[in-house]
């Protein structure tokens, strides 16, 4: 009888990490669900805005000083940043690792090939990934910092927003990118359950529907303030 | 490059077809898409026998017939395939050989291509070689178990549900259609119906762990790629397998990771 050794070497050796594609995706989903569960305490503390300007720079404030005097100031908001630093620098690079993977598995294109099953969410990933990217870095120097703000960098949190909304060119760029994230999420979520293993035959439509239902219902909840600030419903 | 063949009475009750298909002499050099004239096709043939046809007027002429691969014809040795008009086994949800000439029509044109994979090299024509798959099955695909007399039926009962389920897994006849498929080449479908058709069955078990690490691993060394869950897969399998495995597969490695199974290297 044959018998098949078992190599225990020691907890979270980093040679499986390297070398296991599932590995890099369960790094991928978990980095996901950081950056997820963030943007729903991002887009409830947006709607802040509909209780005015006082409410929503008071709300900004509040992120920085909360915990105070317990710990030091931006105490919690400084956890939260390099969290979401590690998540999107974890997701990055078991993007870009499995992107190459799959680059070299097939290096000689079809002269035809027919997409039979796969969504434009789906189709959009990698790319809309990078745009994302490039739209969270171009929206942290508009609306935090402000330096690329039409307000600068000496207003408020609710003087730099409105600035920026009344532009339809900005405004414009934020719509794009947010209907982007949308799709990113809509397969992210559903490909999460599979990743993590948490999907079967009963669950695959429930987990679809709810990724199309939670996505569509996030973005709009992001596009309401741009929106309301463009017609003049905000400012 | 253009050349006819066909039958003489061309045209009267059959189908015209022109049929653009992948030439590679050997590896090592580079192919190209040839097209070629069938005439007279019967709906009621099947797509080799199309190719047969083929392969017929062009040995007459002297010329090279297309080499592609094919065994049973009777949709389960998992021989045959190849990318028709760039699907998998082309526009049903069947092996090559079980596809009829029914579902194209008069003056059509059709693409034939290999699977395209680096694990997967062209042998000749439209002939792969998928010894990759052979290999993840030698990592893990089995249960060792005593030779000699049957053992008794009753003697280890299987749930009708997990009886069920391992058996629309083990419906894989690793014909190479889910890699092709693929925006990214992985084999992914393929290794999850081989863990999940035996780590549902109690045979499994005792090596369930090292199975799923040990057939991941070689798939990654195989060079396939990784899965986005995009579903092609499951859509080109001719045996309909679920993307619900691969699901299966990703638990059963995360569990057997965290109780230390590692891969052989």
């Amino acid at each position: 009888m044959h018998v098949v050794t078992v190599t225990h070497t020691g907890r979270g050796t980093p040679k499986v990490a390297k070398t296991n594609s599932v590995v890099k995706k369960v790094v991928m989903a978990v980095s996901g669900i950081v950056m997820l569960l963030y943007l729903v305490a991002h887009v409830v503390g947006n709607l802040k805005v509909f209780a005015g300007r006082d409410s929503f720079n008071s709300y900004s404030e509040w992120i920085r000083t909360v915990g105070e005097p317990a710990v030091p100031h931006q105490t919690v908001l400084t956890i939260v940043r390099i969290v979401l630093v590690v998540a999107v620098v974890a997701h990055f690079w078991a993007a870009v690792s499995l992107w190459r993977q799959a680059k070299k598995a097939r290096p000689q294109a079809y002269v035809t090939k027919k997409s039979v099953a796969q969504s434009y969410a789906s189709r959009t990933m990698r790319w809309g990934g990078v745009i994302v990217l490039l739209f969270i870095i171009w929206h942290i120097l508009d609306l935090t910092v402000g330096a690329v703000n039409p307000d600068g960098t000496d207003s408020t949190p609710y003087d730099r927003l409105v600035a920026s909304f009344q532009n339809p060119f900005i405004t414009a760029f934020y719509v794009v990118a947010l209907i982007l994230l949308g799709m990113h999420l809509r397969h992210g979520i559903w490909s999460v359950t599979q990743t993590l293993g948490q999907s079967n035959r009963r669950r695959e439509r429930t987990v679809n529907a709810f990724a199309l239902v939670f996505s569509t219902l996030l973005i709009g909840g992001f596009l309401l303030v741009p929106f309301s600030v463009l017609f003049g419903l905000v400012d | 490059m253009q050349s006819s063949v066909g039958n003489t009475d061309a045209g009267k009750r059959g189908m015209n077809l022109t049929l653009r298909i992948w030439r590679q002499k050997d590896p090592s050099v580079k192919g190209k898409m040839v097209s070629y004239k069938v005439t007279d096709i019967s709906p009621d043939m099947s797509f080799l026998e199309m190719l047969d046809v083929l392969n017929e007027q062009l040995i007459m002429q002297g010329d090279d017939p297309v080499a592609f691969d094919h065994d049973c014809r009777e949709g389960i040795c998992g021989m045959c395939g190849v990318m028709i008009n760039g699907e998998a086994h082309g526009p049903q949800q069947t092996t090559t050989c079980q596809l009829h000439m029914r579902s194209f029509k008069d003056g059509d044109k059709i693409d034939i291509e290999p699977w395209r994979a680096s694990p997967f090299p062209v042998i000749k024509d439209l002939a792969v070689d998928r010894r990759a798959f052979d290999r993840i099955i030698q990592a893990g695909g089995y249960i060792s178990v005593p030779t000699g007399t049957a053992p008794e039926a009753h003697a280890t009962p299987v749930p009708k549900k997990d009886s069920d389920a391992a058996f629309d897994a083990a419906t894989c006849i690793g014909c190479g259609a889910c890699v092709a498929a693929c925006p990214n080449a992985s084999s992914m479908l393929f290794t999850a119906a081989k863990v999940t058709h035996l780590g549902l069955l109690p045979q499994g078990q005792p090596e369930r762990d090292d199975r799923v690490v040990n057939m991941v691993a070689q798939q990654d060394r195989e060079g396939f790629g990784g899965c986005t869950n995009i579903g092609e897969c499951s859509h080109a399998c001719p045996k309909g397998i679920s993307m619900e495995t691969i699901s299966r597969l990703n638990h059963d490695l995360l569990g057997a990771l965290r109780a230390g199974a590692r891969p052989k290297s």
